[in-house]
C-alpha cells in the first residue's frame, strides 16, 4: 500500500555510490522470488540449482552458469529474468511477480562488482558498532541509544520529538515496568522530586517492585506457552504453576538470561541440581498432552518433542524451524536432518503423554520448608533437653523391680457375655475363661465382646493370645499367625486412652505399640509371626483408670486370614506400671542384680525406660513432632524434565515428511551447522544446548532477546518480524543499534534489569508520542523512533489497571491459579468437565490477569477478546487488534463494573464538589488532571446520569450496588451511581487503555 | 455543542479523510463501496467487505458440524454387500497393520440395520433415519469418498476446520473473513452456535483464528442468556445512559486526539459506534421469537430454548442478515455404541430427529428467500465409522461403530455445488474408497473456490512462511462444481 511503500523507502538502503550489499540487497530478491526452487531444500530444487550458495550460483551447468561473477553477459540469471519467451523465464508464469527495471538493474551491477555473498546478516556474530557523533541540539544524547537513532533521523532529515511531560512519562514508564498505573503517591513523589535523578531514581523504584516480576513474567509466559490445563480434546487441568512463579522470582532477583535460560533448558541437567532449577525445567513440560481415548502415547510424545525444538529456536533463536520438520528448509540452511538432531537432544527425555504427567517432583515451597525445619528444630531441641531426664536411677529400677514381681498374680480373668464377629464366627468360652473362635471366616475379622469385672478402677488390660492344636500352626491364630491392628476398649460411654503397651514377644515391624496408634491399617498391628504354636500376651496401660463394670472389648484384625484363634482376656486395678514380660525378661529378673551380665542389665533398662514416666512423655511429644513432621504437605507438584538412562536412550531418526511413523536415516544429537556447534567436549545433550544458546558465539539469542525487550517496550522491534531473524524475516531497521545493544546486554553479564534501565532512560524512550500529519504518513509504524511508543495495553495489563485504580486489585503473589468471574456457558469440554467455574473467593476475585486459570480450549473470554493467546504454543508476538468486541468487555462485563463502582468510591470518598470527585478519578486512571473541556464534559454526563437516576431510584441502586454490593453510609445512592457511569467512561477513554 | 469541540471534530474528521486519501488509496474502491459503512466509520478495518480473487459461486458459507462423527454407512452410504456379510469376521486384507481407536484383533462386519431407498430425480441413496433429508435430495451433493488423516476426533476435527492436526491454525471461518470481510457491521462477521452444550473436540482451537488477527476468530453466539458475550448493558444502564455515556466519549477521545492525532484513536471510536449499534442487532438477530409459527414449526425451533434446530433457524437469520460464517456444532455423534443413545437402531433415529428436520427447513428456508444459491452449506463430522462393530462394546446388546477416517461421507448444498448428485464410492465393503478420493484438503481448497478463492493464493505470512487452508496440499474437486 502507498503507506507502506513511502516507509520502504524511507527503510530503503537504496546507495547509489557504495557497492551493492547482497545481504542488504540482493539476498530479498533471491529469497523471495528464487530460494523456493533453487534454495537449500534438495528435494524440490529445480535443475539442481541452488542459489542461496556462490558455489552453487557460479557452478557450470551444460555449458551454462547462473551467475558469471564480473560477466553480465555470461550470467544466465540475468537472462532468464529479462527475457519474455514464457518457456524460459524467472520466476516461471505463476510461479511469482517478475522482477523490476531497478531490480535487474541492481543484480547486473552487482554481477559486475564480482557477486559477492555475505553470510545473513543475523547468522554473523554481532560486533560492537561504533556509537555514532551526532548533534545534541535536537536532543539530548544520554545513552548510545540516543546516538543511533538521532544518526539515522538525521540521515532522512527528521527531527526527534521533545521529551513527554512528567504526568505522561511516569504511566508510560511504570506500565512498561511493572504493567500497573502509578499510584497517586508515586506520581506526587516523582512530580515533587526535584533532584537530576528524579527519573533514574523513579525507574530504580519501579525495578525493585515484586510488581515488576509479575509484568515481565507475563511476556515469558506467552513464549513458555504456559497454560493450567493439559490440551486437545478433554484439555484436564495441569498442576505447573509452580513454574509460572519461578519465572516471576527470576525476574524479580535479576536472574542473569544466562542463567535464566539454562536453567530452563536443562536445569536438572547441571551438578546437584536445587529445588528450584528442576522446577525451572518445566519450561519444556508446557507441552501439551493427549488424553483421549484410543490416541498414540508415542504420537503425542513426538509432537510434544517437535513443539521444544520449534519452542527452542522460536524463543532464543528468533528462528522458524518448523518448515524443517517436513522438508530442508526451502529459505535457510536448516537441513531435515539437522532439524532432527536438535529433535535428537530433545529425544530422551523421560516424558511420555502420560494421563499423570510424569515425570513430576513434589514441591515443598518456602512457607512449608520453614514449618518443617521449624518442627526439626524442636525435634533436636527436645532430644537434647530429654537426656538427663532419661539418665538411669539406680534406686528406681530396683523400687520398679520390686513392683514388677510383686504384681504377678494381681490380673483376673474376665468371663465374656457377648461376644460377636464380623465375619460370624462362633466363639466358644472355656472354663479357665479362654475363648476359641471357629466357624465362619471373612478376609479381615473385628471381634467384640462385653464383660463386666467386679473391679472399680481397672489400670491395664491383657489379652493371651494362646497356642492351640486345632488352630493352623498350633495358633494362637486362626490360620498360625494373627495382626491385632487395633484394640478399643470402652467402658459404658467412655473410651480408654492408652498409654503403653508392651507383648511377651513382637513380630519384626508388628510390635505391641501398633496396637494403640491409632491406625487400623493392615500393615499397623502387634503380630507373633516366628513364634507360632505359643502362648504370647500383650498388656495395655490405661492413661487414667476406668470403671471396669461394664467393659466393651474390640479386637480389629484388618490384615486378611490373620484373626486370632484362642484367646483371653484379663485386667488388673493395681496401681504400679503394668507390663508384659518376655521369657528372656522374666529369666532375667529371677537373676540376682549383682549377677547380671552386662547384656541383661542393658536389655532390663530398656524395658524400664519404656516405663519412666519422664521417658514416657518424651516419647509421646516427640511421636507428635514427628506426626507434625509428617503433615507438612508438599506445597504443590511440578512435572519436570528428566532424561533416561543412557541404556535406554532413544534412537532419533529423520522423520519423513514430518511422519514420526516413517523413518529415514538415524541421526545423532547436534545444532544446525549454520549457528556453529554445541560447546567441545561436552555431552551433546540438552545441557550442552543450552550453553550453546547463550554462548557469546551464538548469533542470535542476544539479538533476539534485545529485541524482544526493545519490542515490548516500544511496541515494535528494530526487527519488526521478531518471531524470524531469517532471510524471511524484515532486516533491522537500526542494525548497527541492534548490534550494539546485543553486545551490550551480553557484556553486562546478561543483566536484565539493567538492560531494560538501559531502554527506559534513553531520551529515546522518553520522547512524547504525538504524531504529527507528516510523521503519520511517513513513518506509521514509528520504525525511526522519532516519536515515544503509543501502544494499546495488553489484555492482563487492562484488567490489573482497571482493577488497580480502582483499588480492588489484591497485591497477593504466587500460588494457586485463580478464577475470576466469568459468564457461565453451561457447556463442556469434549470428553472433559465443564468449562463454567466457581469464583474465587474473596482477594482472589481480584488478582492480577496472570495469575486466572489459563486453560487452553476455554481461555478467559474478556482477556482472550484482547489478543490473550490460548497458550497452545509458543506465541512470540500478540496482535494488536482493536475490536467491538473489546469495547463491549470494558463496557460490561460485570469485572469492569465492578471496578466503576469501586473506582466511584474512591471518588465519592473525596467528599468535594463533582468537579473534585471526577477531577480525582481521572487522576487516577491517567496520572493526570483532566483539562477544564474534559472535566466539563465530564461533569455534563454526570448531570445527564444524575438527573435519569433521580427519578429511578431502583435503576440508581442496581448502578450502585450490582455486583459489588451495598452502598456505604453517607454516600447518596444517586451521586454514587453518576459517579459509576463517570467511571465506566474513564475506563474506557482511549487514553486509559494506551500506554502513551 | 462546545464551538471550540465542534472545530476539534472537524479538524479530526478531516485528518482522517486526509488518512484515508493518502493511506488506503491503493485499496481497490470495491473495499469502501461495498460495505454498508462505507469505510466510513472504521478506518483500518479488517471486516470491510473485499472482493475475492475471482468472481464467487458462493457468498457465505453454513458449516453444520456433528461432532464426533455419525454413521455414514447408516446414512449416506448403502452397502448391501456389508449388509450380506453381517456378523462375519472381518477379513484381514482390510485391517492389517491399521489401528483403531477403540478396536483390536479381528472384529466383525456390521451391515447397516436400516432400510436404504433411493430419492430425488437422480435417485440418492439414503436411509430411513434421515426421512426430512429426503425431500431435499435433489439440492444435495453427497460426496461418498472422503479421507482424512486423523482417527482421533480432536486432530480429525482441527483439521477439517484448519488444515492441520494441531491446534493454532485458523479455521475455514477464519480465512473466509480474512478474505472476504464481512457484509454486516453491525454483527459479527463469523458467527459460532453450539448445541447439545458440549464444545467440539477442538475447543476454541476449531474456530480460532490462529495466528491471523483476532477478528477473524468466530464469536460465540448463544441463544440462552448474553447472545454474545457483554453484549447487554449492566444492570442500572439503560439504553438512553449508555448512548449520552458513548456521547461523552466519543468527545472526550476526540478533544485527546488533538493531542496524539493517532489512527488508532479513530478506530476506536469507530469500533464503540458499532459496539453500540451491535448491542441492538445482535439481540434482534439472536431472538427467533418473531418468526412465523410455521417457520418455527418447519425448523421444529423453540424460542428460548437451546437447540440445533434453533441454531439452524438462527443461522439462517444470520445468513439474511449479512453474517459471512455461520458455524454450528452439536454434539453427540460419536456412535461407538457404549450406551443406547449411541445404538445405530433407535439411538440414531432419535439423534437424527433433532437434526434432519431442521437442516431440511433450513434448505427450504433458503430458497424461499433466495440465498440458497449463493450459500454453501457444509455438513458431516470429523470422519466417518468402521464398516465393523467397535471393539470395546462388540458383545454387548448395543450397536456401535468405532472411528474411520479412511472413507467416509460428507454433504455439501447450496452456493455453486452440483445437487442431486453423488460423488465417489466406496469399496463394496466400505473400506476405502473405489472412486474419485477426496482428501479433506481437497474438500477445502473446493470450498475455497467456491468462495472465490484460490486456495494457493490466499494465505497469511507468518514466522516466515505463508500459511493457507490447505497447508501444502489440496486440489479443487471440478465435479462437484455446478
Amino acid at each position: 500500500m502507498f503507506i507502506r511503500s513511502l516507509f520502504v523507502l524511507i527503510l530503503g538502503f537504496s546507495s547509489l555510490s557504495a557497492k551493492v550489499s547482497f545481504n542488504d540487497e540482493i539476498r530479498p530478491l533471491l529469497s523471495n522470488s528464487c530460494y523456493r526452487c533453487h534454495g537449500p531444500d534438495e528435494e524440490d530444487r529445480k535443475a539442481k540449482l541452488r542459489l542461496d550458495t556462490r558455489e552453487g550460483a557460479t557452478t557450470d551447468h551444460k555449458g551454462f552458469t547462473a551467475i558469471s561473477p564480473g560477466k553480465v553477459e555470461d550470467s544466465e540469471l540475468i537472462y532468464r529474468i529479462v527475457t519474455d519467451d514464457e518457456d524460459e523465464m524467472m520466476p516461471p508464469p505463476g510461479k511469482g511477480a517478475r522482477f523490476t527495471k531497478e531490480q535487474i538493474e541492481l543484480f547486473k551491477r552487482w554481477i559486475e562488482e564480482g557477486a559477492e555473498y555475505e553470510v545473513h546478516w543475523s547468522y554473523a556474530k554481532p560486533v560492537r558498532a561504533e556509537v555514532p557523533q551526532v548533534d545534541e541540539t535536537k536532543m539530548k544524547v544520554r545513552n548510545p541509544i540516543d546516538a543511533f537513532i538521532l544518526s539515522r533521523l538525521s540521515k532522512e532529515d527528521l527531527s526527534p520529538s521533545k521529551e513527554a511531560d512528567p504526568h505522561t512519562l511516569i504511566r508510560r514508564v511504570a506500565l512498561d515496568l511493572t504493567g500497573l498505573p502509578p499510584t497517586k503517591a508515586e506520581v506526587d513523589a516523582f512530580l515533587a522530586d526535584e533532584s537530576a535523578k528524579a527519573y533514574e531514581n523513579l525507574v530504580s523504584r519501579l525495578l525493585a517492585k515484586p510488581a515488576f516480576g509479575e509484568h515481565w513474567a507475563r511476556m515469558w509466559l506467552d513464549l513458555a506457552r504456559y497454560a493450567d490445563s493439559a490440551g486437545y480434546a478433554d484439555d484436564p487441568g495441569r498442576t505447573i504453576w509452580a513454574y509460572r512463579d519461578w519465572v516471576i522470582r527470576a525476574f524479580n532477583e535479576n536472574m542473569p538470561f544466562d542463567q535464566f535460560t539454562i536453567d530452563q533448558i536443562a536445569g536438572d541437567l547441571v551438578p546437584t541440581p536445587t529445588e528450584d532449577q528442576l522446577i525451572a525445567t518445566a519450561f519444556h513440560r508446557n507441552t501439551k498432552t493427549n488424553n483421549e481415548g484410543g490416541t498414540s502415547d508415542e504420537e503425542f510424545r513426538n509432537a510434544a518433542v517437535v513443539d521444544r525444538v520449534n519452542t527452542t529456536m522460536a524463543t532464543w533463536m528468533g528462528t522458524t524451524a518448523a518448515c524443517a520438520q517436513c522438508h530442508t528448509h526451502k529459505y535457510d540452511p536448516i537441513s531435515h536432518a539437522e532439524y532432527f538432531q536438535m529433535f535428537a537432544i530433545f529425544n530422551q527425555s523421560e516424558d511420555a503423554d502420560r494421563r499423570n504427567e510424569a515425570p513430576i517432583i513434589q514441591v515443598m515451597g518456602d512457607r512449608n520448608k520453614k514449618q518443617a525445619a521449624h518442627i526439626s528444630a524442636e525435634i533436636a531441641k527436645l532430644k537434647k533437653e530429654m537426656e538427663p531426664a532419661n539418665k538411669l536411677d539406680p534406686k528406681a529400677v530396683a523400687e520398679w523391680e520390686a513392683a514388677l514381681k510383686a504384681k504377678a498374680s494381681r490380673w483376673y480373668v474376665l468371663t465374656p457375655e457377648k461376644m460377636t464377629a464380623v465375619s460370624g464366627a462362633n466363639f466358644k468360652a472355656g472354663s479357665d475363661g479362654s475363648i476359641l473362635v471357629s466357624g465362619k471366616t471373612a478376609g479381615t475379622d473385628d471381634y467384640t465382646i462385653s464383660a463386666s469385672s467386679k473391679l472399680k478402677k481397672i489400670t491395664a488390660i491383657k489379652i493371651e493370645a494362646l497356642a492351640y492344636d486345632k488352630l493352623g500352626s498350633g495358633g494362637p491364630g486362626r490360620n498360625g499367625n494373627f495382626v491385632l491392628n487395633e484394640i478399643e476398649l470402652t467402658s459404658g460411654k467412655t473410651k480408654a486412652a492408652f498409654s503403653n503397651a508392651s507383648s511377651t514377644y513382637d513380630q519384626d515391624k508388628f510390635g505391641a505399640a501398633s496396637a494403640i496408634d491409632g491406625n487400623a491399617g493392615s500393615d499397623s498391628g502387634w503380630a507373633v509371626g516366628g513364634s507360632l504354636g505359643q502362648d504370647h500376651h500383650i498388656v495395655i496401660e490405661l492413661d487414667k483408670p476406668l470403671d471396669g463394670r461394664n467393659l466393651e472389648l474390640k479386637l480389629l484384625q484388618r490384615y486378611p486370614n490373620h484373626a486370632l484363634g484362642r484367646f483371653r482376656i484379663l485386667v488388673t486395678d493395681s496401681a504400679g506400671p503394668s507390663m508384659a514380660l518376655s521369657s528372656e525378661m522374666i529369666a532375667i529378673l529371677k537373676i540376682p542384680p549383682a549377677k547380671r551380665s552386662a547384656a541383661e542389665k542393658a536389655q532390663l533398662v530398656a524395658v524400664y525406660r519404656k516405663t519412666n514416666p519422664s521417658a514416657i512423655a518424651y516419647t509421646k511429644k516427640l511421636a507428635d513432632l514427628k506426626k507434625q513432621l509428617a503433615a507438612v504437605k508438599p506445597l504443590t507438584s511440578v512435572p519436570i524434565m528428566r532424561d533416561l538412562a543412557k541404556d535406554k536412550h532413544r534412537k532419533t531418526h529423520i522423520q519423513l515428511r514430518g511422519s514420526y511413523l516413517s523413518l529415514g536415516e538415524e541421526v545423532g544429537p547436534g545444532v544446525p551447522q549454520v549457528f556453529g556447534s554445541l560447546p567441545k567436549g561436552s555431552n551433546p545433550d540438552r545441557l550442552a544446548m543450552a550453553k550453546w544458546l547463550v554462548d557469546r558465539e551464538n548469533p542470535l539469542t542476544a539479538r533476539v532477546v534485545a529485541n524482544r525487550f526493545w519490542e515490548n517496550l516500544f511496541g515494535v522491534g528494530i526487527v519488526l518480524t521478531s518471531e524470524e531473524f531469517g532471510s524471511q524475516g524484515e532486516r533491522p531497521s537500526h542494525p548497527e543499534l541492534l548490534d550494539w545493544l546485543a553486545v551490550e546486554f551480553m557484556d553486562g553479564g546478561w543483566d536484565v534489569k539493567n538492560f531494560l534501565r538501559l531502554l527506559v532512560t534513553s531520551s529515546v524512550y522518553r520522547q512524547n508520542s504525538h504524531v504529527s500529519d507528516e510523521m503519520a504518513v511517513l513513518d506509521p509504524d514509528n520504525r525511526l523512533v522519532a516519536r515515544g511508543p503509543r501502544v494499546r495495553l495488553s489484555a492482563e495489563m487492562i484488567r490489573d489497571q482497571a482493577l488497580a485504580v480502582s483499588g480492588l486489585l489484591s497485591s497477593k503473589m504466587y500460588g494457586v491459579p485463580v478464577r475470576p468471574p466469568q459468564p457461565n456457558l453451561g457447556l463442556k469440554a469434549a470428553f472433559g468437565g465443564g468449562t463454567d467455574w466457581s469464583t474465587s473467593s474473596g482477594e482472589d476475585k481480584f488478582r492480577r490477569g496472570l495469575y486466572t486459570s489459563w486453560r487452553r480450549s476455554s481461555p478467559y473470554p474478556s482477556m482472550a477478546t484482547f489478543g490473550a493467546p490460548n497458550r497452545e504454543v509458543c506465541t512470540v508476538r500478540r496482535g494488536n487488534t482493536n475490536t467491538p468486541l473489546q469495547a463491549l468487555v470494558t463496557l460490561n462485563d460485570p469485572v469492569y463494573i465492578e471496578a466503576a463502582q469501586a473506582l466511584s468510591r474512591r471518588m465519592a470518598a473525596q467528599k468535594g464538589t463533582v468537579a473534585e470527585m471526577i477531577k480525582h478519578g481521572f487522576q487516577l486512571c491517567l496520572s493526570r488532571y483532566p483539562n477544564e473541556i474534559e472535566t466539563s464534559r465530564l461533569i455534563a454526563l454526570y448531570d445527564s446520569a444524575r438527573s435519569k437516576y433521580a427519578a429511578d431510584q431502583k435503576l440508581a441502586q442496581e448502578m450502585a450496588t450490582n455486583p459489588i454490593g451495598p452502598v456505604p453510609k453517607d454516600i447518596d445512592v444517586v451521586e454514587l451511581a453518576s459517579l459509576t457511569v463517570v467511571a465506566n467512561i474513564l475506563l474506557n477513554l482511549d487514553e486509559t487503555l494506551m500506554k502513551r | 455543542m462546545n464551538p471550540q469541540l465542534e472545530s476539534l471534530q472537524y479538524k479530526t474528521r478531516r485528518h482522517f479523510f486526509k488518512q484515508c486519501s493518502m493511506g488506503l488509496g491503493g485499496v481497490a474502491l470495491s473495499e469502501m463501496l461495498a460495505s454498508d459503512a462505507m469505510g466510513l466509520e472504521a478506518p483500518n478495518n479488517p471486516l470491510l467487505a473485499k472482493l475475492p480473487h475471482f468472481a464467487p459461486k458462493a457468498k457465505r458459507v453454513i458449516y453444520l458440524h456433528l461432532t464426533g462423527s455419525p454413521p455414514h454407512l447408516d446414512l449416506w452410504d448403502h452397502k448391501p454387500e456389508l449388509v450380506k456379510r453381517d456378523g462375519q469376521e472381518c477379513p484381514d486384507e482390510y485391517i492389517k497393520g491399521k489401528k483403531f481407536a477403540f478396536t483390536s484383533g479381528t472384529p466383525k462386519l456390521m451391515g447397516s440395520p436400516r432400510t436404504f431407498k433411493q430419492y430425488g430425480k437422480n435417485g440418492l441413496w439414503m436411509s430411513d433415519a434421515i426421512p426430512h433429508l429426503h425431500g431435499v435430495a435433489d439440492d444435495l451433493c453427497i460426496i461418498n469418498s472422503m479421507t482424512t488423516d486423523h482417527f482421533n476426533h480432536a486432530p480429525a476435527e482441527l483439521f477439517v476446520h484448519t488444515g492441520f492436526q494441531q491446534p493454532g491454525r485458523p479455521s475455514f471461518g477464519a480465512w473466509t473473513t480474512y478474505g472476504l470481510g464481512s457484509e454486516n457491521q453491525n454483527l459479527p462477521g463469523y458467527v459460532v452456535l453450539i448445541s447439545s452444550g458440549v464444545q467440539p473436540n477442538g475447543g476454541k482451537s476449531s474456530f480460532d483464528s490462529g495466528f491471523i488477527p483476532s477478528v477473524h476468530q468466530g464469536v460465540q453466539c448463544r441463544s440462552k442468556g448474553d447472545p454474545v458475550l457483554y453484549v447487554t448493558d449492566p444492570p442500572g444502564m439503560d439504553r438512553s445512559l449508555r448512548r449520552s455515556s458513548l456521547d461523552a466519549l466519543r468527545d472526550l477521545n476526540e478533544a485527546a486526539s488533538k493531542d496524539f492525532a493517532h489512527p488508532e484513536t479513530l478506530t476506536r471510536m469507530a469500533q464503540y459506534e458499532l459496539a453500540f449499534r451491535m448491542q441492538m442487532s445482535v439481540p434482534e438477530v439472536m431472538d427467533i421469537s418473531k418468526e412465523s409459527k410455521k417457520t418455527l414449526e418447519s425448523y421444529g425451533a423453540q424460542p428460548g430454548a437451546s437447540s440445533f434446530a434453533n441454531n439452524c433457524l438462527l443461522a439462517r437469520r444470520l445468513a439474511e442478515d449479512g453474517v459471512r460464517f455461520v458455524q454450528l456444532f452439536d454434539w453427540g455423534w460419536d456412535f461407538h455404541g457404549t450406551n443406547p443413545k449411541e445404538d445405530i437402531r433407535d439411538g440414531l433415529t432419535n439423534k437424527c430427529a433433532t437434526m434432519d428436520k431442521p437442516i431440511a427447513a433450513l434448505i427450504n428456508d433458503l430458497k424461499e428467500r433466495g440465498l440458497f444459491d449463493d450459500t454453501l452449506i457444509v455438513l458431516g463430522g470429523e470422519f466417518g465409522r468402521t464398516p465393523f462393530r467397535e471393539g470395546r462394546t462388540a458383545k454387548g446388546k448395543v450397536l456401535g461403530r468405532d472411528h474411520f477416517p479412511d472413507c467416509y461421507t460428507m454433504v455439501m448444498a447450496g452456493g455453486g455445488v452440483k445437487g442431486g448428485y453423488t460423488h465417489g464410492a466406496s469399496d463394496e465393503l466400505g473400506f476405502s474408497v473405489a472412486r474419485d478420493r477426496v482428501h479433506v484438503h481437497d474438500l477445502q481448497a473446493t470450498w475455497m473456490h467456491l468462495l472465490g478463492f484460490d486456495h494457493e493464493k490466499l494465505t497469511y505470512r507468518f514466522q516466515g512462511r505463508d500459511y493457507r487452508l490447505t497447508d501444502v496440499h489440496g486440489k479443487v474437486v471440478k465435479d462437484l462444481l455446478a
